[in-house]
């Protein structure tokens, strides 16, 4: 049962084959049985989640058709990247730091999932504070790839990645400042939804780089992203920065074909050093939607290299002044529990923000990130989406984190220029490496443009679904 | 490029040791030096970018609603004293 989609898991559930506590019992077991392996989890809320259960089928059992339909994820059991702040559970970002803090409030996205009748199941590992590309950078230890246990999941969020990759839970929830919920998907090869700069609400995530963090789902397939980001996209008075913009019926609107779709493809992204297997997978993946009727087109971006040193600026500056309010007095322990990376990124940033380098750096970081935006919005205007790798490499194995300074920041440079356009973006697997590592390819879309970047995907997941490697499993 | 590692340090109220400073001294300079190729990038008249929502003055009435009780505020709180959080004296006595 663990191993169904969401929607797969409603229909089941529809139907009285299980029970939402069966459900999550089935998703709990698997935890036990794989977390000495993975170490996805920082928490598990076992005894929540069961409680959260009985009341889904409560509803379950009393409710009419019509009052289901306000229940989107009626005992779906989900997991949390452990950066969503929850009432009474506690929320560490995978912090020493924030070890016992217990929140006295839900996230926006957590309140939305909970009335949506989802099921938490606990928060996952991630680099902590979000800071790294490899999930190994967390304070209670590196989560694995369910692939191969040598190897690292991507992060940040790559705890949320590795759970549903290993099929511990139906779906779960990440966040991405640049890269992070996309890049992990990829080396995971599940699918991550990154949407719009401001389509979700950031309140109540702990902050990273506040003029980036995009909360979205990860899933086992495209239908699950357009579910989930239909319980979550909307306007929030708590974030002043969620777009007042019409939500739409994301899932129900994926069966527009691609015929006539123009896809534009930039050498700029094929970059010296990719995987030889990830550039041949994309390009043959971009043949597929070839056959299927879109029109490729060649464009020229921006060279992706100089988003690697807009994104540390900026991203480092915004985490210096985020991470400032951290003094053992409020919440939390006090600023001696910052381990390296935090610091590492905690004095870049306050020296690029310090008197005499302001402009030499964040101001400078900023009018690059003007041309950024509007080198995507002249390439917008000739294509409709932009399909790249996502990742240039496969999943690295444990420890390429080490003694790496600038690690996530260079790993995500396929990533980071969308991301500091505030753009929609998907990963979505396309196959395996020889060595039986995933492979994954982005689609880029315009801002709010979430409702093509998911059908495109979409139509590419069904009409592959036949492929051998669509039938490969994690062994754990 | 040298940089004045304690400055900085005690900007960002983080106390380092000093096998700590000389790592992250270090680290630091890379960074900059990394990060210089962005003045390959022309941008001679060009805006900068400090938020892409292209919202503008997003307000909402100062009303009270509900929130946080004063205990759950404090909840968290290591030190506190008769329902406030107790920090450390800023000022000194005059004798």
């Amino acid at each position: 049962m663990n191993k169904l989609t969401i929607t797969k898991a409603k229909t089941g559930l529809k139907n009285k084959d299980f029970s939402a506590v069966g459900l999550t019992k089935a998703c709990l077991d698997e935890i036990k049985k794989t977390e000495p392996k993975l170490n996805a989890f920082v928490t598990i809320t076992e005894n929540e989640a069961l409680e959260q259960a009985r009341n889904a089928d409560k509803i379950l059992n009393n409710s009419t058709i019509e009052q289901l339909n306000n229940y989107p994820l009626l005992g779906i059991p989900i997991a949390l990247k452990d950066n969503f702040s929850t009432k009474g559970i506690r929320t560490t970002a995978s912090s020493k730091l924030l070890e016992e803090y217990i929140p006295p409030y839900d996230a926006t996205v957590v309140k939305k999932l909970k009335d949506a009748g989802a099921i938490i199941l606990g928060k996952t590992n991630m680099d902590a504070w979000a800071h790294g590309s490899s999930t190994e950078t967390s304070d209670y230890g590196a989560t694995k790839n369910p692939w191969n246990t040598n190897h690292l999941p991507g992060g940040s969020s790559g705890g949320s990645a590795a759970s549903v990759a290993a099929n511990q839970c139906i779906a779960a929830i990440g966040s991405e400042t640049a890269g992070s919920i996309r890049q992990p998907a990829s080396w995971c090869g599940v699918i991550g939804l990154k949407p719009t700069y401001g389509r979700v609400s950031r309140y109540g995530v702990i902050a990273m780089g506040s003029s980036l963090d995009s909360p979205g789902p990860i899933t086992k397939t495209v239908e699950d992203s357009a579910l989930i980001l239909e319980v979550l996209a909307g306007v929030d008075e708590k974030d002043a920065t969620t777009s007042p913009k019409e939500v739409s019926q994301y899932s129900k609107n994926l069966n527009k074909d691609v015929k006539g779709l123009k896809i534009g493809i930039s050498n700029d992204y094929f970059i010296k050093g990719i995987d030889k297997e990830v550039e041949e997978s994309i390009k043959t993946a971009i043949k597929k939607f070839e056959s299927l009727g879109a029109k490729i087109e060649d464009i020229k971006l921006f060279d992706p290299k100089y988003a690697i040193d807009v994104y540390t600026i900026i991203q480092r500056s915004e985490v210096s002044s985020n991470l400032a309010r951290y003094d053992g007095i409020r919440y939390g322990k006090d600023r001696d529990s910052f381990e390296e990376e935090a610091k590492r990124r905690i004095m870049f940033g306050t020296y690029a923000l310090s008197s005499g380098y302001y402009d030499q750096y964040y101001n400078k970081a900023q009018q690059v990130r003007t041309v950024i935006i509007k080198d995507f919005e002249k390439a917008f205007e000739k294509v409709d989406i932009i399909i790249a790798p996502t990742s240039p490499s496969l999943a690295l194995p444990v420890g390429a984190t080490k003694d790496a300074s600038m690690f996530g920041e260079i790993a995500d440079v396929l990533v980071e220029p969308s991301s500091i356009a505030g753009l929609s973006g998907i990963n979505i697997p396309i196959g395996f490496s020889k060595s039986g590592l995933p492979i994954g390819m982005q689609i880029i879309g315009p801002q709010f443009s979430e409702q093509l970047v998911l059908s495109s995907a979409h139509q590419y997941e069904i009409n592959t679904q036949n492929e051998n490697w669509k039938k490969l499993e994690p062994k754990l | 490029m040298k940089i004045n590692i304690s400055h900085i340090a005690k900007l960002a109220n983080l106390s380092l040791l000093p096998e700590e400073k000389s790592k992250l001294e270090k680290q630091l300079e890379e960074t900059i030096d990394y990060v210089k190729e962005l003045n390959q990038v022309d941008t001679k008249d060009i805006e900068p970018t400090s938020q892409v929502t292209g919202l503008e003055n997003i307000t909402r009435e100062d009303t009270a609603k509900p929130s946080l009780s004063q205990d759950e505020a404090l909840a968290n709180a290591k030190s506190k004293h008769n329902g406030f959080f107790k920090v450390n004296a800023i000022f000194k006595e005059n004798e």
